[in-house]
């Protein structure tokens, strides 16, 4: 038997008894994060192959919430900061060891991205715009038309790091042992293009579009699941602080949270819905949609929670 | 130069003395602090052992906090000496999260982090920080490993001796005699 007490009263506020530095304003930051990385990705891939008119909601539409996603993400990020004011010190240095620093730049290279690439479509979508009165934006639409493969083809890499990097930046810490697993990089990621994926048919102005885009999603959490058991085995396959971190997920106070509600209600469900609206059943497709998405939040929340929980054993 | 800490478990009698030095020197907020005393209970009655620590920043050459922080605000001095620059902490909290020994916290006024500085403003004086200045049993010591005659030095080339959470692989600089 191992016990080991504070003998001269320590108990600091969010580091004791357990952390809790990282709340819930950086779970909805990672989940933004990882949304808009995947609306982009899509947009820019279906731009790529030509299909702009075809896959409206892809190419169009659901890019239209990204810049406001983004926006609120990094306004989350900033107010958790202990520091909001100097949050402009994030850019004054690139140090490629440290996630947060190479993310900050990540973000601040997509989220004007995102806004020049809504601004190509955004008077076909919105046809009583008018720049009359602002004439250089004119000229700003003309340059994102002339270049938006050109902008295409710098989203593809910029938003595959950027939806990587919001499980890196947890698993980069070798002193929370639930954190510390390499799949969280691959696993946020995917997660990240599924809920993207359920925006996308939330947005999808055809049959043939939601259908496409259900089976992407179908593939997606299949993937997803497959990370996860990887996930897990990894922590058994572990030294002893990660087999005693997963006991908070497998056994412990967050078991139903994880597989309940993300699991089970989160991709099972989902997954299952959406396999039968592709058989021909009426199913909403709303609803495995918000399940996916819905998820996702958890997801983020859940391990942000979790591995602050979780410690070195010494 | 090679600032280490050395603590004699053995001589520990965990009255928190240094503790309390820390936070009247360093102006550490009320119910802060930057070291503490952590009692560690092994083994079951009759068999059992008791261990005292005095633990703080374990200032590493391998820091995970100065790596993971992105305004270079935690850096390392010469000696060795992990700080804070106050003017470039943003509070974002990684080097919080990254630390194995919890020994950073959230400045409640300030909002940047703060922890141990090994009393750097005392040791360019010359002076011990004031943890081991005040402790009544003497069972701390502070000075440099590189200088093989410093009692650091001796210490530990002559007790058997462990650092906390070596599997971490930060290279801790507090040392425990045992």
């Amino acid at each position: 038997m191992k016990e080991e007490i504070f003998i001269s009263g320590r108990n600091i506020p969010h580091i004791d008894p357990h952390l809790a530095i990282w709340e819930f304003p950086i779970s909805l930051y990672l989940f933004l994060g990882g949304l808009s990385a995947g609306i982009l990705l899509f947009s820019a891939f279906t731009h790529l192959l030509n299909k702009d008119e075809e896959l409206k909601g892809a190419s169009k539409w659901a890019p239209l919430i990204v810049p406001f996603a983004l926006a609120i993400g990094l306004f989350a990020l900033i107010i958790d900061l202990g520091n909001p004011f100097y949050s402009w010190k994030l850019y004054t240095t690139i140090r490629l060891e440290s996630p947060m620093s190479w993310g900050a730049w990540v973000l601040l290279i997509v989220t004007p991205l995102s806004i020049l690439w809504i601004f190509s479509d955004l008077r076909k979508l919105f046809p009583k715009l008018n720049y009359t009165k602002l004439p250089f934006l004119f000229k700003v639409e003309d340059f994102c038309v002339k270049y938006k493969k050109q902008m295409a083809l710098a989203l593809i890499p910029l938003t595959i790091i950027l939806g990587i990097y919001t499980g890196i930046l947890l698993s980069a810490f070798n002193a929370r042992p639930l954190w510390n697993n390499a799949i969280l990089g691959p696993l946020f990621l995917v997660s990240g293009l599924s809920t993207a994926a359920a925006t996308i048919i939330l947005f999808a102005k055809s049959a043939h579009e939601r259908h496409l885009f259900s089976k992407i999603d179908v593939l997606l959490i299949v993937i997803e699941l497959g990370l996860i058991i990887h996930l897990i085995m990894g922590y058994y396959a572990g030294n002893e602080m990660q087999v005693e971190a997963v006991k908070i997920l497998v056994g412990g106070d967050l078991t139903t949270l994880f597989f309940g509600f993300f699991v089970a209600l989160g991709l099972l469900l989902p997954l299952v819905l959406e396999v039968f609206e592709l058989m021909g059943f009426k199913v909403p497709v709303v609803v495995p949609a918000i399940l996916i998405i819905v998820s996702g939040l958890i997801f983020r929340v859940l391990m942000v929670e979790a591995g602050q929980i979780t410690r070195i054993l010494y | 130069m090679r600032y280490v800490m050395v603590i004699d478990t053995l001589k520990c009698v965990g009255c928190s003395d240094c503790v309390v030095a820390c936070q009247t020197e360093n102006d550490v907020p009320t119910g802060y602090c930057r070291d503490w005393v952590t009692e560690s209970v092994t083994g079951t009655y009759p068999e059992v052992d008791i261990e005292l620590r005095s633990e703080r920043c374990n200032h590493c050459d391998n820091a995970p906090c100065v790596r993971t922080c992105p305004t270079e605000a935690s850096h390392i001095i010469e000696g060795g000496i992990v700080l804070v620059d106050r003017d470039l902490c943003i509070g974002c909290g990684a080097c919080i999260e990254s630390c194995p020994y919890d020994a950073r916290y959230r400045h409640p006024d300030l909002g940047i982090v703060d922890k141990c500085t090994f009393c750097v403003h005392r040791v360019k004086k010359g002076q011990d920080p004031a943890c081991v200045s005040v402790c009544p049993t003497n069972c701390m010591y502070f000075g440099d490993l590189d200088d093989s005659n410093s009692k650091v030095a001796q210490l530990l080339a002559e007790r058997k001796h462990k650092v906390l959470a070596k599997e971490a692989g930060t290279s801790p600089n507090v040392y425990y005699l045992i």
